[in-house]
């Protein structure tokens, strides 16, 4: 018996000493300022954050993504950043002024601190801007951007190429970096403003912004440690004193992390869940609708029926969007039947859903397709909220007006290339404009495909329509927002008769804490928590 | 004993360059990790230069040659989302699913020799019935719902349990354990019943089974004649010869049970190598997956090396066979 034991014993210790060997250094980030081991959740007000993902990087520039701008809004501040009426409001700058047609004079506040301790100075911007221009992620849309110019100390010039509407919307993406602290070289003799996507780099791992919040400790994947920024210059804000994010991508998961107490605040909320957070006492919800469209492009060149005006607007009238919002989306998005949202430049009111399953079928009997086709289909199943369902909902409403349609879904890792290379008559995509402006949509999804200027990079339909081309191209130096709105307006109702793709809905956004936080006030359409304003009773 | 192992080395070494050869076969159509890495509205000639320079533009056989250079020279490849060596990434993770693995072993040992053994010498009283009855539901569940009801009972309707992560750890050499603070036990306890229940009833059936045919033989008998106390019958004559197939079974389970933790990790977001590959197939982090599935499979290899090892120990004849 005893023997036994010992083999058993051994059997374990082998093992354990087998995969023991693999021991290594701790891998975990600091931040510069590295503070103590974590302390004792006492006095101070810990908000305890649950997020599908973390940051990728400390360096703002290396991703462009809704996470990533995210922890920018933490660690640093932007220049001039959206309220939630949609207006734009002073950040690092209180006042600007328009000079020219092509610059926009900035004053920055003074007396600002990096997490260093650097001052903050126009030149911090200026080396900003240079470096957005090397970012591979961002360089495209600060294409129009020609340069800053540093006036004096804190005042700084932004110059476009051409009259630039955006103008302003753009610097809401400008979070000055400390140029002072990521200048020169780090120990391994790298440049420390190397912007590295897949390996090491100084920026990646350290940070020094003005914003709210730094970064005590991070671990990759695992949790983010975040502490108030002492000399913080904006006093008038929350009183968050640390911030512990976490990844749970799960989404049940990270549900039942709110719901058992072991977390404060979750985002995004999945739809199936939303009863169970308002329903809880000690829970509240903040939704808002969002900016994320989901739409299909129809593509007229792989499959001639689909070019055939009459059969584009019969799949229009098919497709109960109202339907697919009620049932599978469970009311957690708001119809759509253009591509902007309401608020947005280019939102018209007057188009309103189409749904009308008779007009449908009335308009494929007059088609040159009365008997109806087939026809291929493919969406991805991992990447929209319920991107799946929704492509086989529409799949049983097609088959109402005599079109037989062939889905395949597939994980969005590998759905972009198949999207890219048009394999389907029919394809799933879903759009969040990064300038949060409409002509965005346009240029990208529905402008002619055109491999040189980039326009139409997600045409996948391979839509085009030179009035609409040239509606946008117009509107992008037209700086008179009245007029560029007009022109927007005038191609949303363009888009609209030519049936150029079909508007599901709207992803809302949502947002779930305990009570006693003010919630609602620091969260906006563009899902950029301003934690740093957040409020704990 | 040295053949052996060498013999076994070598066998581990093609498996994982098999292993690998596979993995770099289908990380292809995983997606394309550039895609991951950029914005949407990055251009078209970015992404492809990017690509270049991550040198995935390269043939399939000049890839996987590189591949297996630098793996003999110890680097398995850099992870795109972590900006990290895929080694380094992996073994920051192992100590998680290690604990987990070794948590969730003991627990199904603990339970499943005395309960195994007990169904196997009373198998007409109401507990023992009650243990298989048990352990067949157990057994149907999937490990998934498990956790997740767990979760629910103990975490949101209790508030018992802490319902996501490890919580507090230590770091002793470079290992992060969870085992040594209150924190770290609590955040365990969880992940590790429901790793356990897939395992448990399978082994308290295997070895009821086995104890069962075993009480059936004439040695057997002829203790009992020879009026030997009960227990030392059951203990060191049954249950020891129960133990051969149980071992070669567990060891082989004990792979799978690593598999088995990338469910549970996902759950209980477990920040080990299970939710960790889990998150780089949907990443398409190709150098991370492919690195997980080599280093998966040199743990399976060590694992049956080991308990062939014991089984050695365990049963003479093994080895005089293997000796021949």
């Amino acid at each position: 018996m005893k023997r036994l034991l010992l083999v058993l014993a051994l059997a374990f210790s082998l093992l354990m000493a087998g995969c023991g060997g693999e021991e290594k250094k701790a891998e975990e980030t600091k931040a510069p300022e590295q503070a103590a081991e974590k302390a004792p959740e006492a006095q101070p007000k810990t908000l305890r954050l649950a997020m599908a993902a973390d940051p990728v990087s400390l360096d703002p520039l290396v991703q462009l993504s809704g996470g990533m701008l995210q922890y920018s809004h933490m660690v640093f501040d932007p220049l001039v950043r959206w309220a939630q009426d949609g207006s734009i409001v002073p950040r690092l700058a209180y006042k600007w002024e328009q000079i020219d047609d092509n610059t926009m004079r900035f004053f920055l506040l003074e007396g600002v601190k990096f997490h260093s301790g650097n001052e903050f100075t126009a030149k911090d911007v200026v080396w900003t801007l240079a470096r957005l221009k090397k970012s591979q992620d961002f360089k495209g849309l600060f294409e129009p951007f020609e340069k800053a110019v540093a006036v004096d100390d804190y005042t700084v010039d932004l110059v476009t190429k051409e009259p630039y509407g955006l103008l302003l919307s753009m610097a809401t993406y400008i979070f000055p970096m400390d140029s002072e602290f990521y200048s020169g070289t780090d120990e391994k003799g790298l440049p420390k403003d190397a912007i590295v996507k897949t390996d090491y780099s100084f920026a990646n791992i350290n940070e020094s912004g003005t914003g709210p919040f730094t970064v005590v400790h991070r671990e990759q994947g695992v949790k983010t440690e975040f502490a108030r920024f002492a000399d913080y210059w904006d006093e008038n804000t929350g009183n968050v004193d640390e911030i512990v994010l976490t990844p749970i991508p799960n989404d049940a998961s990270r549900v039942a992390a709110l719901l058992s107490g072991d977390v404060d605040f979750v985002m995004p909320v999945p739809p199936q869940d939303l009863e169970r957070v308002e329903s809880n006492d000690n829970l509240q919800l903040v939704i808002m609708g969002g900016s994320r469209v989901i739409t299909l492009q129809m593509n007229g060149e792989r499959n001639p029926a689909l070019a055939d005006p009459k059969v584009r607007q019969a799949i229009v009238y098919a497709v109960n969007n109202q339907g697919i919002v009620d049932t599978i989306m469970k009311g957690f998005a708001t119809v759509a039947s253009q591509q902007a949202p309401e608020g947005f430049a280019g939102y018209v009111a007057d188009l309103k859903p189409r749904f009308d399953l008779e007009k449908a079928q009335q308009l494929m009997a007059e088609s040159s397709y009365p008997d109806g086709f087939a026809c291929t289909m493919i969406a991805p199943n991992n990447r929209y909220v319920k991107d799946e369902k929704i492509a086989e909902a529409v799949v049983s409403m097609l088959s109402k007006i005599g079109i037989k349609v062939t889905l395949k879904t597939m994980p969005k890792a590998q759905y972009w290339d198949e999207f890219d290379a048009q394999v389907a008559d029919l394809q799933m995509i879903g759009w969040h404009p990064d300038t949060e402006d409409s002509a965005n949509y346009t240029e990208f999804l529905l402008m002619c495909r055109n491999a040189e200027t980039g326009y139409g990079q997600y045409n996948s339909g391979s839509y085009c329509n030179p009035d609409v081309d040239a509606l946008i191209l117009a509107s992008q130096t037209e700086t008179d927002l009245a007029k560029r709105s007009e022109m927007l307006q005038e191609v949303e109702r363009i888009l609209y008769d030519d049936a150029a793709f079909v508007p599901l809905h709207w992803e809302n956004l949502s947002w779930a804490s305990k009570k006693g936080m003010n919630t609602a006030d620091v969260v906006n359409v563009q899902n950029f928590p301003y934690f740093g304003d957040l409020v704990i009773e | 004993m040295v053949a052996f192992i060498i013999r076994r080395v070598l066998q581990g070494m093609m498996v994982m360059v098999v292993i690998a050869l596979i993995g770099f076969a289908i990380k292809q159509s995983f997606g394309d990790p550039v895609r991951e890495i950029t914005g949407i509205s990055v251009s078209a000639e970015e992404r492809e230069a990017l690509r270049e320079e991550l040198g995935l533009n390269d043939p399939f056989m000049v890839q996987f040659g590189r591949f297996l250079y630098n793996a003999a020279h110890g680097d398995l490849g850099q992870s795109f989302f972590y900006k990290k060596p895929a080694m380094e990434v992996i073994l920051s993770k192992a100590p998680a699913t290690l604990e987990l693995v070794f948590c969730s072993a003991i627990l199904i040992v603990l339970l499943s020799v005395p309960l195994g053994i007990y169904c196997a010498i009373r198998p007409k009283q109401l507990f023992a019935k009650f243990v298989m009855g048990a352990s067949t539901v157990g057994v149907s569940i999937p490990v998934f719902l498990t956790a997740i009801m767990l979760i629910y009972i103990f975490s949101i309707e209790l508030h018992w349990l802490p319902s996501f992560g490890r919580g507090e750890t230590v770091n002793i050499g470079g290992w992060q354990t969870g085992l040594l603070t209150w924190d770290g036990i609590k955040h365990l306890i969880m992940p590790t019943v429901a790793l356990s229940s897939i395992m448990l009833p399978l082994f308290i059936r295997l070895i009821r089974s086995e104890m069962m045919e075993v009480l059936q033989n004439e040695y057997i008998k002829y203790a009992w004649a020879k009026g030997l106390p009960p227990l030392r019958v059951w203990i060191v004559h049954a249950f020891r010869n129960t133990l051969l197939p149980v071992i070669t079974v567990g060891g082989v389970q004990l792979g799978i049970t690593i598999a088995f933790t990338i469910l549970t990790e996902t759950v209980f977001s477990w920040q080990g190598m299970g939710s960790m590959f889990i998150q780089a197939v949907e990443r398409a982090d190709s150098s991370l997956m492919v690195a997980y599935l080599v280093v998966v499979g040199f743990i399976f290899v060590v694992v049956n090396t080991v308990v062939d090892i014991i089984y050695g120990l365990v049963n003479p004849t093994v080895r005089i066979t293997g000796r021949k």
